[in-house]
């Protein structure tokens, strides 16, 4: 299958990565591959399997609920590209 | 011909952990910035989510207490957006597999009660917080909400009106707070209530609905209702079309607004998040967590009703927490059950008046439930009367004792020699000839004049009773 032009720039919009547009053929003719694998894999008749949520056959561990995390806010903020009176600075998301 | 307004809620509690709920960092409310945010709630590489069993077993003791399925298999699943304050990129979330399934609760509305549906529940990470204040042209990030745990709460849309969803909303707040899951603070954030909203002719399908979100206040629910149902009745009215969106509602000016900037992005791409495992949830877990969850306020209700005779409305008012309900249990114990009703108005009465006054909660309530039950017993015994116990009731709160203490020291026993309330029945009608001559000439509305003087004569502490029969016997003369 191939995917329209207009579907490649949204995806890589939604996945916040910058697609130059000399590149936008490739990147899609690449992606159509693996929707191709996947339609594929759709053909097997999974009839009465239950969907794999990980491919660990495990159970997740829990956690007791206790604070073991101190303030390490000076040594996470030193290689932080900006901050002020101990806040993270991004640039202005809304206008 | 009628519109009918159709509400669906979706609530975020927030889970009254200590700690995160994939993180062993802090969640207590107010700290400095950023100080209460680890690596894992910074999202730095290399660093792996670890699910808090209290999360998880507070999310089943909803699901139980709404009477919904708790399924063995629980998922969690990546939410994708970007956003500042959520550093992943995604929100940690639950999809097709929540902790909570259907469920449902009941709400009354002017004495009618409904069952409402509860659709699902799905525990997951609250992100941080934006602060939009001019840092030169920039945003500032506090991540210390972020990891914090939700539970979200999202009811079928069976409400029909702006009361029925703040009985919802209401009757959702009651319960999380009362099986200890969420402390209710709505100023800190600590519940939160979307509202989807929609129009229909009664009988058609569904309208177009749009959500107004984020709003932390029960006032506000119903005012942002208000606005959104006659925005949707005139722009259909004048032949216009409801887009589906996200609406914001504004306080200060009572108007819901249009936040189309994030419209477009909404296409989360869920999918189960590699980080972390299925969780299975057994049946002993199950049991564990239902042995641990206290009466109901519903089953509590319905038993102060039949056990105890109270009305409805008493009986919601010593429900409404649990700290209520304990404290008048403990009141019976020392009252007795025949005086539930007595106990109850003095709860609603002088008790909930103090503590409104300076702002107490029961808890702190400075005269205990056994101090004020032993209170109650002195009315029912006649030591005081009624209008003596708010003095001593007042003594009391003052920290001058236990009821008997106060009576004895300010020697408010109740007069009940029937020789002296008399010597003083007849000082008053002495002293009040010309008014006796009004009573004796017709006026019996004169009688309530010769009470009062009698009791003020008396501090009060003639018994009422026995003073209404000597006036009687005397002027009936």
């Amino acid at each position: 299958m191939s995917l329209a032009l207009a579907e490649v720039k949204k995806i890589a919009h939604l996945a916040a990565i910058a697609v130059e547009p000399e590149e936008l053929d490739a990147v899609g003719a690449k992606l159509s591959n693996i929707l191709d694998l996947f339609a594929q894999l759709s053909q097997a008749d999974t009839e009465g399997v239950e969907p794999m949520a990980h491919p660990l056959d495990q159970t997740q561990r829990l956690r007791e609920d206790l604070v073991a995390e101190v303030d390490q806010r000076d040594k996470f903020q030193a290689i932080a590209p900006a901050t002020e009176n101990g806040l993270y600075l991004v640039p202005k998301v809304i206008e | 011909m009628q519109w009918e307004t159709v509400i669906g809620l979706e609530i975020h509690a927030q889970l009254a952990t200590k700690s995160k709920i994939f993180s062993a960092a802090s969640t207590a409310y107010g700290a400095e910035p950023n100080s209460q945010a680890c690596l894992v709630d910074l999202a730095m590489p290399g660093v792996l989510p670890v699910l808090n069993k209290r999360a998880l077993e507070m999310g089943i003791a909803f699901g139980l207490a709404i009477n919904a399925e708790v399924p063995k298999k629980s998922v969690f699943a990546r939410k994708n957006y970007f956003y500042p304050d959520s550093p992943k990129g995604y929100q940690i979330s639950q999809f097709d597999l929540p902790v909570v399934g259907k469920g449902q609760i009941e709400i009354e509305v002017n004495g009618e009660k409904k069952i409402i549906g509860v659709t699902r529940a799905h525990l997951e990470e609250d992100a941080g917080k934006s602060l939009h204040e001019d840092f030169h042209g920039m945003t500032g990030i506090d991540l210390n909400r972020s990891g914090t745990p939700l539970l979200e709460i999202v009811s079928e849309p069976d409400m029909r009106s702006a009361a029925e969803a703040i009985a919802y909303a209401k009757a959702i707040h009651e319960l999380v707070q009362f099986i200890g899951i969420c402390d209710g603070n709505l100023q800190e954030g600590s519940f939160r209530m979307d509202v989807n909203v929609s129009i229909r002719r009664p009988g058609e399908p569904y309208g177009t609905r749009t959500e107004l979100k984020n709003i932390n206040s029960f006032k506000f629910v119903e005012k942002a209702i208000a606005y959104e149902v006659d925005r949707h009745i005139d722009v259909i009215e004048s032949g216009g079309t409801i887009v589906q969106e996200t609406r914001l509602y504004d306080a200060d000016k009572d108007e819901t607004r249009s936040m189309r900037a994030k419209e477009e992005a909404n296409d989360y791409r869920y999918f189960p998040d590699p980080d972390l495992l299925p969780v299975m949830i057994s049946d002993e877990d199950i049991e564990a967590v239902r042995q641990r969850l206290p009466e109901l306020p519903a089953v509590l209700r319905a038993r102060f009703v039949a056990d105890y005779g109270l009305s409805d409305y008493d009986a919601n008012l010593l429900t409404s927490s649990k700290a209520m309900a304990q404290y008048f249990e403990t009141m019976l114990q020392t009252a007795g059950d025949a005086q539930a009703k007595l106990c109850a108005n003095w709860m609603s009465g002088e008790l909930a008046k103090s503590l409104n006054r300076d702002e107490l909660a029961i808890e702190a309530s400075p005269i205990s439930a056994t101090d004020l039950a032993g209170l109650v017993v002195r009315i029912v015994d006649n030591t005081i009367s009624g209008k003596i116990a708010k003095q001593v009731f007042e003594a009391m709160w003052q920290g001058e004792g236990s009821a008997d203490q106060v009576i004895e020291a300010k020697g408010l026993k109740q007069i009940t020699d029937s020789g002296a309330i008399e010597q003083i029945v007849d000082e008053v009608l002495a002293a009040n000839s010309q008014q006796v001559e009004a009573y004796k000439g017709g006026q019996e509305k004169m009688f309530g004049f010769f009470v009062g003087q009698v009791m003020k004569l008396s501090k009060g502490q003639a018994n009422p009773a026995q003073v209404n029969a000597l006036l009687k016997q005397k002027l009936g003369q």
